[in-house]
Formats: C-alpha cells, structure tokens, sequence
C-alpha cells in the first residue's frame, strides 16, 4: 500500500508541475495576474508531493520491501543501513526521482527569492520551470517508475552495486545532481528574458548568483566523484575521460563561461545574446549527459541503467526543451541590444576571450564524446576516443585561457592602458616563469617543455590571484575587497593549484605492477613497501583477502596500511579497496589485485606527487564561489519599480 | 538574424544522430547464455528422485524449459498457456526452482500438467549454473544444446507470437519441429 501512496504522490506532482507550466506562461502572454499569481503555490505543492514520493522510496528501502522492483533490484537485508538509505539513489529509476526532487527544492529557492522580481517576469521562470519538472516526472513515471511492484517477491533483493557501497557515493552523485539540475534555473530565467523580450542589467542580476551556487555544486560534484574514482576503482587515475565524467564536465564549462559573461552583462549590459545562449547550452548539455547515461547510445562505466525505450523519451525532452529554447533564440535573440561598446584591450575583451575557448574546451570535449556516435550511425563501426585525444586537445585551449585569467583579473572595464598593465604583472610573470622552470627540477630532478610552461601557467594565476588580497592586507588603509571579488580570487587560486596538481601528478607519477608474496619487499620512488601478511576478512556482505602492507623509508616505518580485495557474495562480484597513504606533498597508492596463485598476489603501487593538490583546487574554486554567492548585492532585495526600468542604475561595484 | 539559428541547426544534427544511434544499439541482450551451449546439469525428477533429469534431455530436439515453482503466483497466471502449448504439441520441460516436492506434486495434480518431465531443483544451485534469478523464466533450447531465447516474466500469447515464433520459424529450416503449425508458426 505505502509504495502506491508514492506513486500517487508522484502523480499529483505532476499535475501540479503542469498547472505550474501551463496557467502562469499563459497568464504573462495574456496578462491575466490571477493566472499568474498560480506559479508559486502550484510550485510549493509539487515540491510536497515530489518530497512524499522520495520520502516513501526511502521508506521502502530501510524496510526491505522487496515486493518493490526497485528495491529488489538494487538491495538487500545483509546491506548496511546507510547504503540502504544511498541505495535509493544508486540506480536509474531512484536516480531519476531525486532529479525530480532536486529540482523541486531548486524551484522553491527560485520562489522565494523571487519576491523582489516582477510578477510577469517570475511567473515565466516559475513556468519554464514546471514544464522542465513535468517532462522529468513524465518520463520517470512511463518508462521508469521507482514503485514498480516485483510478484513474487523474492525473499532477498539483488544487492547493490559493490562500487557503490562507498562514503563516498553517499555525497558524489547527489552533488552532481544538485548542479546539473541546478542549471536549469539559469535556462528558466535565460528562457524567460527571451520570452519578455527584455533583458536588462536587473535580469543578469538575478541569473548570476543561481548561476553560481549551480557551477559550486557542480565543481564539487565533479571533484568528489574524480575523488571517489581514485580511490574506489582500485586504479589510481583521477579523470579518465570516461562519458558521463565529460557529461558533467561540458555542462561545468558552459556554467564557467555563464557566470564570466553574466558579470560582463551585469556590469556592463552587453554580451546579452551571448549570456542568453550560454545558459541554454548549459542546461541542454545537463540533458544531454542525462541522455547519454540513462541511454545506450554510449557504454560506459557509469550507465547503469540502458534502455532505448528511454532514450527516445529522453531525446523527446532534449528536442522540446532544447529544441524549444534555441527556437526561441532564433527568433527572439536579436532584440536583445547591448548597451554600451568596450575597446579591444579591456576585461570586456579578456572575459570574450575567456569565454571563447571556454566554450571551444566543451566542443572539444563534446566532439570526443560523440565521435564514436557519429562512427557508428555512419559507418557502423564502434570506435572509442582514448585519453590522450582528449588531453590534447582539451589543454589547447586550456594554457592560453590560463593565461588570459591572469591579464583579464587585473585590467580594467571599458578600457585598459596597456601600459600600466604591464607593469604590474611584470613581476608576477618573471617570478611564475622562474618557479616554474626551478621547482619540478629542484623536487624531482627533472623537467620537460610542457611540465615547465604548465607549472609556470599555474604558478602565474595563483600569483596574480593573490596579489590584490596580498597588497590590500599590507597596505591596511585600502577598502577591503567586496565578497563577490574576494570569492573570485579564492576560485581563481583554485585554478592554479589544480593546475599545478595536475602538472605534477602527470608528470611525476611513478608506478609499478609487481607479484608480491607475503615478506616480500619492493622498491618505488624512495619508499619502500613490504608485504607483511594476506589474511582472509568477513565483512557484512562481502569476504576479502586483506594485504598488510609496511610503507618506509630510508629504513624508518612511515606508516602500515592495508588494502583488500574484496568478494561481495550476492552480486558475486570482485573489487578492489585501495590502501592509500596520504601527506600534502603526495600519495602512496597501494592496491592488492590478482591472486596469482600459490601465495603470490598482483600489486599495483604507485606514488602520486601533487594529486591532493588536484582537488585542494577544485575545492578552492567551489570555496570561491560560496564566497562570492554571499555578496551585500545579492542579499540586497531590488524594489519591482526599479527592475521594471530597463534603464536602471548600474549596482555596486561587480567584479569579474 | 539568421546567425542566431546556428545554434538550432547544431542541435537538430546531434539530435539527429542520437536518433540514429539509439535505432542502431542492440542492447537487448536477455541472458548471458544467448547462443551458447545450455549448462550441463543432473537434478533428480520431480514425479520420480530415482530418475535423473539432465542436459542429456535436453538436447536433440527444439525444447522449452519453463522454470516455475509453487511459491510463484505469477507461474499461476502463465499456467493455462503452458498447457495450450504443451496440447499443441511443444515439448515443455519443467525446472522446479527451492520448492517443497510435496506442493509441486499437488500443483501439477490440481492446475494440469503441461511438462514432459520436470527437474527438481530444491536448493536452487543448478538455477546457478543457468543464470536463474526468479521465477517463471522461460528458455528456448536448439536443437544443438544452444540457448536461443530467454524471457522473463510469464509466458503469454503475445510473447510466443512476439518473441518465440520468430526465433523457431528461423530455427525450424534445418530442425524438426512438428508443433510449429499447431503453436500458430507458418
């Protein structure tokens, strides 16, 4: 009975998300305000009923209802209560309802912080975003719906996947999904402009801190689930250019490019068609990853769920909704007038820069993800693109735009005296371009022309990131910076760690696949590991063989750490845990793999310099941007009158 | 302005191709034993433990192997088919999946008997072997041993018509079927 309540709830969800598309858009083109004045309680009500129905999938989980197709098929009674509670998100059809209930707590944020806006204006937002949440729970309740009944129902469920009995798939996937679905709130307000016909400095406004707190979500999202690769898969890589990694990554570099030329539009009210067609594209490629996981067009690692079934009714919505948009583009964009011009050396023409290669990264990522589409529809033939494809021509336009963030952080709007800007940075550039070439050759004795001219790229944008918090702390009369700028150093120093991250663990690792038996030794870049034992492990759900291992060096015992590969009996499935030493400067990745017989086991080691500082950067960015989100100008409310005025005053004092 | 349609048209071919790409996809793989030599196994007989029932059984002719158990409520509704079919003449062979021998007995006895011969599997470590997860499944065997078809869920007309007559109408140039006409083949 408890299952259908949930399928009952969902399905009043999405009667109400239809009342919240259809009446308030209707009410704005006909000016009906009784219409209109719909959209936020029909909104409240679908977030209750979205609420109920994930609430009551969870209920079915911690109880073991295995008469729940869903349940069945993704746990079991011996599997630990926090991944029963997880487990609910660990396949395509709970998958698909928290989309739903993300978006349905996106659109309450959206409502109550759209006091301050017009009500024509709101009630478009609010409907663009009921027809996105309608078409979700559509396609969740005909072609994937959670609270499908299994008869019989079997004694025990299938189990979940091993891979995502994991800490770290409690937090990964739901703050990935947070972004994504975060980006259709830009999508809404970019549709709603459109569908106005008017897009003023208020609009940007308004778009730029959802927009910010979606690409915070999304950069976390993304960093824990490179995290939870490194350490859950058992191989020691970090980003590996897998389908749906690029499918949250191409949404991410659409939202960093939305929130350069969203402060170009807020300041300087120009890039407007620019800005609009960013944040469509940001959403549509949050559709598109949807579609190429929850679809068979591509295999991967990740798509756990393949249906053609629902691949079209995901392309259906792709078509509608992006389709929809872009037509609206077509037709509406050039109505958008810019309201001012700026010369050719300006932070107007650095953030075009930006925003240029930013958006070439994501075609670049984009075309090797659907190559092997393209290849096969047109010549048959299944064909992979590997990582080093993707490496090159993902840092092509990577170092260039490095650069350019140092340059654009410290040049002025309008117009920049080329001159004065140079002086400036001339410091900083010399002394990036010493540590660059000096330190990979100080630590690890040697250097290549790539590893210098990346590290002394990232040291470059950390410098010049620092350097107004540096000078404004030492000299203490000048004003402090705002939020919105001191956040944009905070991400832009994110930048450059992870770039110095990145140099260093690709151009330093060392690795080694050995046959260790217990008492062995082995040597690896200065440390030495030995086997001390391979003892069997009973776990809850699983039994595993655990290796012993002693890491030192030069003779002194640095630490003791154990890996395990482990059996999980109901999915009779194998995995590895990864031992991982961590410091700051490296890691130490131990994986005890194969048993090759008679005692003897395949290890693989590898020490890893630098990678910490991979997500150290990642998490700075994220910081940057909670910082910035929390600036006095977002918290300020703008009075309707003056937001109706598309001429309104320029606000206090943006940043890049 | 027709520059602002660019966008659209990039659109229109992705999606184009994702079409495309999603008619092309076979990703309707049903067992993992598709087209391969069925599992070697003995069980006992459910009428008779004395008599063994193996792989031997199966081979040599076009067979359906039905596994079913008492405990399962959705074999009761595929029941009825299974004895059209069997009075059609197809050689049925039953899998009886962590039953009580005495209940499967009286199933048989009360709803009909639509089996040749039905194997006992008690303990369910065959069901292994064969990639069982649940009941009812049905497994259509080739006259070489091989697996040609796998459905889960009951078997109903529509599947046979859908699903399994396609499959025998292809398989029966070269085998004897002498219940194709009579299970609605051509």
């Amino acid at each position: 009975m408890i299952p259908e309540l949930g399928q009952f709830a969902l399905i009043l969800a999405l009667c109400l998300a239809l009342v919240q598309a259809g009446l308030p858009l209707a009410g704005a083109a006909l000016g009906k305000r009784e219409w209109m004045a719909l959209a936020r309680p029909a909104a409240a009500g679908q977030f209750v009923f979205v609420a109920i129905a994930f609430g009551v999938l969870e209920y079915a989980f911690l109880n073991d209802d295995f008469s729940v197709l869903f349940v069945a098929q993704h746990s079991n009674s011996a599997l630990p209560i926090f991944y029963k509670f997880t487990a609910a998100w660990g396949g395509h059809e709970g998958s698909m309802l928290f989309w739903i209930t993300m978006l349905a707590i996106w659109t309450v944020a959206v409502v109550a912080g759209s006091r301050s806006q017009p009500q024509e204006f709101a009630s478009r937002v609010l409907g663009v975003l009921g027809i996105v949440s309608a078409g979700i729970i559509a396609f969740a309740l005909f072609t994937s719906n959670p609270f499908t009944r299994l008869a019989p129902t079997p004694f025990d469920g299938a189990d979940l996947n091993p891979l995502l009995q994991d800490p770290g798939m409690i937090i990964h996937p739901p703050t990935l999904y947070v972004g994504y679905v975060g980006m259709a709130v830009p999508f809404a307000f970019a549709v709603a402009a459109l569908l106005t016909g008017k897009l003023d400095k208020n609009w940007a406004k308004w778009t730029r801190p959802w927009t910010v707190m979606a690409w915070v979500w999304l950069t976390a999202g993304i960093t824990l689930g490179s995290w939870w690769s490194y350490y859950e898969l058992g191989w020691g890589g970090w980003w590996a250019w897998d389908p749906v990694e690029n499918s949250s990554f191409m949404p991410w570099l659409m939202a960093t490019a939305l929130l350069h030329s969203l402060a170009v539009t807020e300041r300087r009210g120009i890039f407007k068609s620019w800005t609009v067609l960013l944040a469509l594209s940001g959403f549509a490629l949050s559709l598109l990853g949807t579609f190429l996981t929850r679809s068979p067009v591509l295999v991967s690692v990740h798509a756990f769920a393949a249906d053609p079934a629902r691949g079209m009714f995901i392309l259906g919505l792709l078509g509608l909704y992006a389709g929809g948009a872009l037509l609206l583009y077509a037709l509406r964009a050039s109505k958008l007038e810019a309201e001012g011009g700026f010369k050719d050396v300006s932070r107007e023409s650095f953030l075009l820069a930006n925003n240029i290669l930013l958006v070439i990264a994501a075609f670049a990522v984009l075309l090797g993800t659907l190559y092997p589409v393209f290849v096969d529809a047109l010549a048959s033939k299944k064909v992979s693109v590997g990582a080093p494809v993707f490496d090159l021509f993902f840092l092509l336009p990577m170092l260039p735009l490095a650069v350019l963030i140092g340059l654009g952080m410290h040049s002025t709007w309008k117009i920049t005296a080329f001159g004065p800007l140079a002086r400036r940075l001339a410091w900083p550039a010399a002394i990036s371009l010493a540590a660059g070439i000096a330190i990979p050759f100080a630590l690890y004795d040697k250097t290549s022309l790539l590893t210098s001219v990346s590290s002394a790229v990232g040291f470059w944008v950390c410098v010049t990131a620092l350097l107004d918090p540096v000078s404004r702390f030492v000299r203490r009369h000048a004003a402090p910076l705002t939020r919105a700028q001191l956040g944009m150093c905070f991400a832009h120093l994110g930048v450059g760690v992870f770039i110095l991250g990145v140099t260093f663990v690709s151009a330093f690792t060392v690795e080694k696949d050995v046959a260790l038996r217990a008492g062995d030794r082995v040597e690896i870049g200065g440390y030495e590991v030995h086997l001390r034992d391979v003892r069997p492990i009973t776990g809850p759900n699983y039994t595993a063989q655990e290796g012993v291992f002693e890491l030192s060096r030069h003779g002194k015992l640095v630490t003791e750490v154990e890996s395990q590969q482990r059996h999980y009996t109901v999915q009779q499935t194998d995995m590895t845990e990864a031992a991982i030493d961590t410091r700051i400067g490296r890691d130490v990745f131990i994986a005890l793999s194969k048993d090759l017989g008679a005692g003897a086991w395949a290890v693989r080691l590898q020490v890893k310099p630098g990678i910490r500082f991979l997500w150290l950067g990642s998490l700075l960015m994220a910081l940057g941007g909670v910082i910035a989100v929390t600036d006095r100008r977002y918290r300020q409310p703008v009075r309707a009158a003056s937001a109706a005025a598309a001429t309104s005053k320029p606000t206090a004092a943006g940043t890049g | 302005m027709w520059k602002f349609a660019i966008p659209l048209v990039v659109l229109v071919v992705i999606g184009m191709f994702f079409y495309r790409g999603l008619s092309l996809d076979p990703s309707d793989v049903p067992s993992a034993l598709l087209d391969r030599p069925i599992p070697e196994f003995s069980l006992p007989s459910l009428a008779d433990p004395d008599r063994p029932i193996g792989s031997q059984d199966l081979k040599g002719k076009v067979t359906l192997l039905n596994v079913w158990a008492t405990w399962c409520i959705e074999c009761r509704h595929e029941h009825g088919y299974l004895l059209q079919l069997a009075r059609a003449g197809v050689p049925i062979y039953g899998f009886n999946l962590k039953d009580d021998r005495a209940s499967a007995l009286d199933w048989l006895a009360s709803l009909g008997n639509p089996y040749v011969a039905t194997a006992f599997d008690g303990d369910g470590t065959a069901a292994l072997d064969w990639g069982i997860t649940a009941a009812p499944e049905t497994f259509l065997i080739g006259r070489d041993g091989k697996v040609l078809f796998k459905h889960i869920s009951p078997m109903t007309a529509a599947v046979w018509q859908r699903d399994f007559l396609p499959v025998l109408e292809r398989e029966c140039k070269n085998a004897d079927c002498p219940f194709l006409a009579a299970a609605g083949g051509k």
